[in-house]
């Protein structure tokens, strides 16, 4: 079993798909439970606290937005922690979105300079693209190791 | 109780630089609500798409349908505040070209800020006051006459001042650096009653606004406590009288700037900055004590000199003071170094501010730092026109107090 970083972190869809073939997703949901489920702390909507940013710059220096350190500080231990990776490039907003473009920039970059396994793949436009998008995901989670 | 003010908020980064709370509890404190404007998803493609300008951020792209969705009318609101992470250049450019589309495109006031991590609630409280206020009493900001014998009183960061007016006109002063916020207030109101030659009794309405509103306003019962965005600007284009149409109103404070643009009286949009103490009248002061020189007469020195020769141009107070010593170490007159200052602050101010606000002429400076006369003419080379320094400019809001508690008369 593995633990397969998933971008965009946000999807539920690939999210499904990981732990499906019985690997561990790495994704936002886990990343902001944990911090939504951190005893006395009361920063809503996240609980992220001004404190987050600053963790994040171990990834990003200070004069990067704190907008950017503050989603690193969720994403980077998650990167690190990582034994693979699928990266879904350009995917439509209902798929998953992430909301900084510069972070994005960032996880993928971070999780390219892992030498991981990584599966990077376009989002499909269309049916036939849908189901070779869906068979390529499958192969790479199974070639992990796992369910099948 | 009254409604709250509802406040959209159109953003990016704040929840993940944990500062989604202090707008929460800036909003919450002067009776305001923020939320989301609420669109579908096919909303945000197309007007995304519509609006045309084409970032990479989800967020922004976001934040753009959903000021569309303000300015179409499909979601209501009472105020505007626009956020992004301080730094971003995305980011500036959406917020900049967002707050000029919706006040462009409705009658909604709209603040825009740049955060960092921290960021907090009592650096937003001012901004969020002045969105409320302008929502809320909108019928009060119109009020162009003072009438009957009222008090202003403007508890500034650097000073403190107070006029008595009666019948429109002014009719007592008073001024003092601030030292004791209760025992400044306490003496210049004093000495505006004694110039006045009426005494506190006979006063019909008080009104109190700057830093230390709240704490003077309680005290002395004041019947208005109002920031100074909109108190400042009633003064503004009362003094100057251009009470109608559009004016843009400079105040360069001792601790913070501010950038307004106006019109009929009312601020639309504004940008208070205070992160650099190199672009504050308090950078003038220095300059002039480094000089040897009366706060008072730096600017009539300034005007004598020529900024070209010093380089000046720093953000950092501590950096400008470098910049003054060694410019004076290398031989440079009194008077170019004194214009220098006063060109470096106008620059920045310019530079940082100035480029969020629509300037739209009059341009009407105010506050103690508009009597520096080196200042008002380097502002006016850069702005390319004649700025307007009304009478009695640095008791701006000690007369926009005067002139809206005046509305209060009548309530008692």
């Amino acid at each position: 079993m593995a633990k397969v970083f998933i971008y965009p972190a946000t999807s539920l869809i690939l999210s499904d798909l990981v732990a499906r073939f019985g690997h561990t997703p790495l994704s936002a949901a886990q990343s902001i439970r944990e911090h939504i489920q951190t005893a006395g702390l009361e920063s809503p909507p996240l609980q992220i606290s001004p404190e987050d940013p600053k963790k994040g710059l171990k990834y990003a220096a200070v004069e990067v937005p704190s907008g950017v350190r503050g989603r690193m500080s969720l994403y980077g231990p998650m990167i690190e922690d990582a034994d693979a990776g699928i990266i879904i490039h350009d995917a439509d907003l209902a798929f998953g979105c992430m909301g900084c473009a510069r972070t994005n920039e960032l996880i993928v970059f971070l999780l390219k300079k892992r030498n991981i396994p990584l599966l990077e793949l376009s989002y499909p436009v269309n049916d036939e693209e849908g189901a070779e998008f869906v068979a390529a995901i499958r192969d790479f989670l199974t070639r992990l190791g796992g369910v099948k | 109780m009254t409604t709250p003010v509802r406040i959209a908020q159109l953003s990016c980064g704040p929840e993940y630089s944990g500062v989604q709370k202090e707008i929460d509890q800036a909003a919450k404190a002067v009776d305001a609500e923020i939320f989301y404007p609420d669109i579908s998803l096919a909303d945000i493609k197309r007007d995304f798409t519509k609006f045309g300008l084409d970032v990479r951020s989800p967020d922004l792209k976001l934040a753009i349908a959903r000021a569309k969705a303000l300015v179409d009318g499909r979601v209501e609101a009472d105020a505007v505040f626009i956020a992004t992470c301080f730094r971003c250049a995305e980011a500036a450019i959406v917020r900049n070209e967002l707050r000029r589309f919706i006040h462009e495109n409705s009658k909604l006031p709209v603040v825009s800020y740049s955060f960092t991590e921290r960021t907090t609630a009592g650096t937003l409280l001012t901004r969020m006051e002045a969105l409320t206020t302008i929502a809320r009493r909108r019928a009060l900001l119109a009020r162009e006459t003072q009438v009957g014998l009222t008090l202003g009183l403007d508890s500034g960061s650097s000073t403190t001042k107070a006029v008595v007016m009666r019948d429109n006109k002014i009719i007592g002063t008073g001024w003092l650096p601030t030292t004791d916020v209760l025992e400044s207030a306490t003496t210049v109101i004093q000495l505006a009653l004694d110039m006045a030659g009426v005494t506190r009794e006979k006063i019909e309405a008080v009104g109190t606004t700057g830093y230390g509103r709240f704490l003077v306003g309680e005290k002395i019962k004041a019947d208005l406590i109002q920031e100074e965005l909109t108190v400042n600007s009633k003064g503004a284009v009362f003094l100057a009288d251009c009470q109608h149409g559009p004016s843009t109103v400079i105040d360069i404070g001792g601790m913070d700037n501010k950038a307004i643009s106006v019109q009929d009286g009312i601020p639309g949009t504004f940008t208070m900055g205070g992160i650099c103490a190199g672009a504050s009248g308090r950078f003038l002061e220095m300059t002039a004590k480094r000089l040897g020189v009366d706060i008072t007469e730096l600017g009539p020195l300034a005007l004598k000199g020529m900024s070209a020769q010093v380089a000046m141009n720093s953000y950092c107070i501590v950096f400008g003071t470098q910049s003054l010593v060694n410019a004076l170490a290398a031989g440079s007159s009194k008077e170019d170094v004194a214009a220098a200052a006063c060109h470096s602050v106008a620059e920045q101010v310019f530079e940082q501010q100035l480029q969020e606000v629509d300037i739209r002429e009059p341009v009407i400076m105010v506050g103690g730092t508009s009597l520096i006369e080196g200042l008002v003419f380097a502002m006016g080379e850069l702005l390319q026109t004649d700025i307007v320094v009304p009478p009695y400019s640095q008791y701006i809001g000690a007369v926009g107090a005067a002139l809206l508690s005046s509305g209060f008369i009548k309530e008692k």
